[in-house]
């Protein structure tokens, strides 16, 4: 019951990091096996390469397109984030500040539709992609994007701008100020800590995302993202080992960097969002 | 004149909520309709004409024991998943809130597993289980490592368990950290005092103040496994024999390999209601008791 630091807590600090260790032994297979020739690997997986060849990831780059796959992934996420934050905290704001019929039934109903799994709407979703034209088109994808955020976007905002004191907004119109400069000049920056969480977790949800992708711009080569390719690859490759491995650590590599630079706000942002979740 | 017209109240209701009413419009509300419609029909995808057939394809889907088996796994696999994943995020989260040294860079590892996509996850672990394994049980002649991993049927299960709970356990140890910063300390003091063990202390006192986190935990579990699909169509293929063919994978297979596309939406119509009943369900039983401070 003291906060000292006794051999009671550094022997839960022991417990701690061994389970750490057990927990990471994936990526110490995955970085070590990388860096061996396919033989090595075959040989033993679980000693240290005996030399560092970078040959696999020169050629697994190659054949994965991978500046392309990551410049996909890069533009489709922060396309859709920035366009789920306008939409949503737009439509969040409306529906705290006029409570009326109307918007109470909207807010329901993106809120019910939380509960709708992806794999539940996916079929006739494919037949409206096509009378829209949406497959095979980065457009198309961030529409998608659009529409299955929005749900969660929009109940996280809706809890954030209830607890923003109307006054403020009274008083920037009297000065004159007219209903969108009152959101974007006023509400909007307040909102931030919720923008930043919501960026967060859509982010990395639409950065992993493989099956509406797969569903929607998977016939076209050249919109494909990072899981998409990697999932080809491996279509292609299948037990080719030494190159599949490179191509997944060049496939986790740009999103653990994500994570690591901003890991307390991700790790804040989780907090937020399940708590209200 | 023209920012009259732009202040006016259904103009700013249109600016305001119509881009996410209408993307919502498009992409969820009317494929949920069309979805509903077309589970009553022998609908193939392909052509513009699909006769109506009444109940015959829920019919045809409760006779299907390849659906029958895949709700099976998907109901034991969310079971035992729930089940250790937030065992496992709790024991994180109570290790890591004692005053460690090592807290936040083994909070950060951790939780690094969950930001990796289901479909690399699988692909990685794949690795693991054939390879990897293999390594370590000649090494060590431990029968454990020897296993047939993905070709059996009972360790393929296992497979899937143990790396949706390496996925899983870092994101609910961290609601869990959250919630266990709040226990109030003198409660746990005084009932040390009045010679409470730990264990007594962690049953009745920590418990029940985070039931909360516990309430949230179990629902994102839940909706994790029983939706679960990218780990599995990269690690197992839902092999061996179909034996870990989620339901998900299996309303994607009817759908996109068989081309039913009526009787897969039938199967998704089903999978809906019961992914709306037991979100409801849990969060409603969770709720009753939860405990104030």
């Amino acid at each position: 019951m003291t906060n000292r630091y006794n051999w009671r807590t550094l022997l839960l600090e022991l417990i701690a990091i061994l389970a750490m260790l057990l927990f990471m032994v994936p990526f110490y297979f995955l970085g070590s096996n990388s860096l061996k020739t396919f033989g090595e690997i075959l040989l033993d997986a679980a000693t240290l390469p005996k030399s560092l060849n970078f040959s696999n990831y020169e050629r697994a780059w190659d054949i994965m397109k991978f500046p392309q796959a990551f410049w996909n992934s890069l533009l489709i996420t922060v396309t859709s984030v920035a366009g789920l934050v306008v939409i949503s905290a737009m439509a969040a704001y409306k529906m705290v500040r006029r409570p009326n019929k109307l918007n109470n039934t909207l807010f329901l109903m993106f809120v019910a539709a939380m509960v709708i799994p992806f794999q539940s709407i996916m079929i006739p979703l494919m037949k409206v992609a096509g009378w829209f034209g949406l497959t095979n088109s980065m457009w198309g994808l961030w529409l998608c994007y659009m529409g299955f955020g929005s749900s969660l976007t929009i109940f996280l905002f809706h809890g954030f701008v209830k607890s923003i004191p109307v006054e403020i907004e009274e008083s920037a119109v009297v000065d004159g100020c007219s209903p969108y400069g009152v959101f974007w000049r006023i509400v909007f920056p307040l909102l931030k800590p919720m923008t930043a969480t919501v960026l967060l977790l859509n982010s990395l949800w639409i950065w992993n995302d493989f099956l509406l992708p797969n569903l929607i711009i998977g016939g076209e080569r050249t919109l494909r993202t990072i899981p998409l390719s990697t999932y080809s690859f491996f279509g292609q490759y299948t037990k080719q080992w030494d190159l599949a491995l490179a191509a997944l650590v060049m496939g986790i590599i740009p999103i653990i960097i994500f994570f690591l630079s901003l890991q307390k706000y991700i790790i804040e942002g989780i907090t937020a969002g399940s708590v209200k979740g | 004149m023209n920012k009259n017209f732009l202040s006016r109240e259904w103009v700013q209701q249109i600016v305001f909520t119509g881009p996410a009413v209408l993307a919502f419009a498009l992409i969820v509300a009317l494929p949920f309709f069309m979805g509903m419609y077309y589970s009553f029909t022998n609908w193939n995808g392909v052509s513009d004409t699909a006769s109506f057939v009444g109940f015959d394809n829920f019919v045809t889907v409760w006779q299907d024991q390849g659906f029958r088996d895949s709700f099976a796994f998907t109901v034991r696999f969310t079971v035992v998943a729930v089940v250790l994943t937030n065992l496992v995020g709790f024991v994180l989260a109570l290790l890591l809130s004692a005053p460690l040294k090592s807290r936040n860079v083994l909070r950060t590892l951790f939780f690094m597993p969950n930001v990796i996509g289901g479909l690399l996850l699988g692909f990685i672990w794949q690795f693991i289980f054939v390879r990897g394994f293999a390594s370590i049980g000649k090494a060590t002649g431990l029968s454990f490592f020897q296993l047939p991993w993905l070709g059996d049927e009972p360790t393929a299960f296992w497979a899937v368990v143990i790396v949706s709970v390496w996925h899983g356990a870092g994101y609910l140890m961290v609601i869990y950290i959250a919630s266990l910063i709040n226990v109030p300390k003198d409660l746990n003091e005084a009932a040390a005092i009045d010679g409470a063990t730990a264990w007594q202390r962690l049953r009745h006192i920590t418990v029940p103040l985070i039931m909360p986190a516990v309430t949230i935990s179990l629902f994102l579990a839940l909706s994790w496994s029983f939706k679960t699909f990218d780990v599995i169509l990269s690690l197992t293929k839902g092999g061996p024999y179909n034996s870990t063919q989620s339901v998900a994978l299996n309303i994607y297979l009817e759908a996109f390999q068989n081309n039913r596309y009526g009787l897969g939406t039938a199967k998704a119509f089903i999978f809906f209601i019961v992914v709306a009943l037991i979100s409801t369900l849990q969060v409603w039983l969770t709720k009753r008791r939860e405990v104030q401070a």
